[in-house]
């Protein structure tokens, strides 16, 4: 075994981990604090990671606008919707490619790993799916990114695994091709389902450039969209919001760190808990890659 | 497997031996309907959205009209092409482009590989694990929020960092209006953002190293540093290069929405990429068939950088893609 002594790798290395923590948590941990700090106390810079004159007059006011409301709804729909088009199609096509016996599986493998290397890129693509009258709608949110490559090969290699006597058993019992996948492959891959639900989910919820390409309503923009506009773009929201504080520029500050918390909240909340299966998810990819 | 297939063949054709005689056409079609009905909404898929807009790059020979369409609009040849490599934008552009992946690929490559090492190295399994999830957190994070972050941070008036150096007496900086800046910090943001993530990968392949080869390099009275050196880095080596020759392909494919999300015209000169410059000229400009041929362009250089990184690591390593 390894000696237990501390020596001079271990220090480094623990300290450098270290390092690697605070830099990461670090970022989060201020937003918070000074979303949560009273003006006084933003404008004088002294904030780090723990709130000074606790209030939550910011939050009060990014939920008061009707427009994160909107953006709110829109993005659970896009994402909602998306995952579950994304799945259905992700998994029946993974199943069918996973099938040693169908007919044309090389060719049909062939012309989707040809899409990892090369596309039509951004402008073909816009003309397609404005041709398809799908700009400006949920279906251009949803259906373009509908399939991502990696994890329709992602979701062919846990097909893969799973025995063919099984498969055999249904065929006996009288199930067909599509029997078997909806009460044998289903059931027995929630995991995988919700590994590549997540993923895709993900991918939605944070997703900016399908909606800046394909949307052109306010009243359709997710929160990603919404966020820009509001943080980088600076326009800074309504007219109600800009008008409080006496340095506009720095409450501006903590009001975007509010508006950045209120979103991300949903996705810092729920990774801990869904975190081992990206993981699991991941790994597949990697070992098989 | 294919026993049992053959047996299951064999199944088949007793039940079904008063159709022995219909021809192999319609005995494939008998056998696979199923399996292609379920395959078809995929393969619609790939046709509609990947396939089309392949077939839509001709509008790149083409004076695309909106209104005409497609088809009917006039063959221009080479046109756009030569307008852009006639254009003093094109050397500015693809340095800008291949520099950002270059920095993303000299920096940004060995930072995971650096981390999954020392993870590796660590006794105590829970602190590992915290390394880990705190680690892969900003992967989740949108693009928009890390560059709205790195913006905010970055702040010549109020911003995190900026109150830091004031500190030490440096004097506000306006890193985001410096173009000689810009290639650092996007290179920071993205090992921040990725470099948990994508040390999964080498861990993974760390797990299949064979442990006796730690217990010899043990009695060998190797160091860490040495273990790390001979028995550590050729165990995850196949993995490294897989990961190197994808991300060389990748160098001229940075991630468009990052790039755009913190870029500015202040700094256009560093900041500015192929894909922000296609986004500008086609979609908010309406010059399709000029943005269209600017990424053609681009992507067939992408398709060599990958297929030479292939090559050589066959040639050299005997490892590769295909």
């Amino acid at each position: 075994m390894r000696s237990p002594k501390i020596s001079l790798f271990n220090v480094v290395s623990t300290i450098f981990l270290l390092v690697v923590v605070v830099i990461t948590l670090y970022p989060f941990l201020h937003m918070l604090a000074v979303s949560l700090s009273s003006d006084v106390n933003v404008i004088k810079n002294n904030i780090s990671f723990w709130p000074k004159g606790f209030n939550v007059n910011m939050y009060e006011l990014v939920l008061g606008d009707p427009k994160i409301w909107t953006a709110y709804k829109n993005t659970i729909i896009y994402t909602v919707l998306g995952t579950l088009i994304s799945l259905v199609v992700t998994s029946t096509g993974a199943y069918a490619l996973s099938r040693r016996d169908m007919a044309l599986r090389k060719s049909f493998t062939m012309l989707i790993v040809i899409t990892m290397f090369f596309s039509g890129g951004m402008i073909p693509t816009f003309l397609v799916v404005r041709s398809l009258d799908m700009v400006d709608t949920v279906w251009g949110m949803v259906l373009p990114g509908a399939v991502s490559t990696w994890n329709l090969i992602l979701m062919r290699t846990f097909f893969s695994g799973i025995p063919k006597e099984l498969e055999e058993s249904g065929r006996i019992d009288g199930l067909n091709d599509i029997g078997i996948f909806m009460r044998i492959i289903v059931p027995l891959s929630k995991a995988s389902f919700a590994t590549i639900a997540l993923f895709y989910a993900v991918g939605m919820w944070n997703n900016f450039i399908y909606p800046l390409l394909y949307l052109r309503t306010p009243d359709l923009f997710p929160l990603q969209v919404l966020l820009r506009n509001l943080v980088l773009a600076g326009s800074a929201s309504s007219g109600d919001v800009t008008g409080i504080g006496g340095d506009n520029q720095v409450v501006e500050e903590s009001l975007k760190y509010a508006t950045i918390m209120v979103s991300t909240l949903p996705i810092l909340t729920v990774y801990p808990f869904v975190q081992k299966y990206f993981v699991k998810g991941a790994m597949i990819g990697a070992v098989k890659g | 497997m294919a026993q049992t297939s053959a047996v299951q063949d064999n199944m088949r054709k007793e039940v079904k031996a008063p159709y022995r005689r219909q021809g192999r056409l319609v005995r494939t079609w008998n056998h696979n309907k199923a399996l292609w009905l379920l395959f078809l909404p995929c393969l619609l898929y790939y046709l509609i959205f990947r396939y089309a807009p392949m077939f839509g790059l001709v509008i790149t020979f083409k004076d695309y009209n909106l209104f005409k369409g497609i088809w009917a609009s006039d063959w221009v040849g080479l046109k756009y092409y030569r307008m852009f490599f006639e254009n003093p934008d094109f050397w500015p552009l693809m340095k800008n482009t291949f520099l950002l992946g270059l920095y993303k690929l000299v920096f940004g490559f060995p930072a995971p590989i650096i981390l999954a090492i020392l993870l590796n190295e660590v006794r105590k399994a829970a602190f590992k694990k915290f390394v880990q999830t705190v680690s892969y957190l900003p992967h989740f994070i949108s693009n928009v929020i890390v560059a709205s972050m790195v913006i905010m941070f970055l702040s010549p008036t109020g911003g995190l960092i900026n109150n830091l150096l004031g500190t030490f007496g440096i004097g506000p900086i306006n890193f985001m209006n410096e173009p000689g800046m810009f290639r650092g910090i996007y290179v920071l943001s993205e090992i921040w953002q990725h470099i948990g993530w994508e040390t999964i990968i080498y861990l993974a392949a760390l797990t299949a190293i064979d442990p006796q080869l730690y217990e010899a390099a043990d009695m060998d009275g190797a160091s860490r540093m040495r273990k790390i050196w001979h028995v550590t880095l050729p165990g995850i080596s196949p993995a490294i290069v897989i990961t190197l020759i994808l991300n060389i392909g990748k160098v001229l494919e940075i991630g468009f929405e990052k790039v755009f999300l913190m870029q500015n015209p202040a700094i256009y000169d560093t900041a500015d990429i192929i894909s922000t410059y296609v986004y500008r000229v086609g979609m908010e400009q309406g010059n399709f068939s000029y943005g269209a041929s600017i990424d053609l362009f681009m992507g067939i250089i992408s398709l060599i950088f990958i297929y030479s990184a292939n090559y050589i690591s066959r040639r050299v390593s005997e490892t590769s893609l295909w």
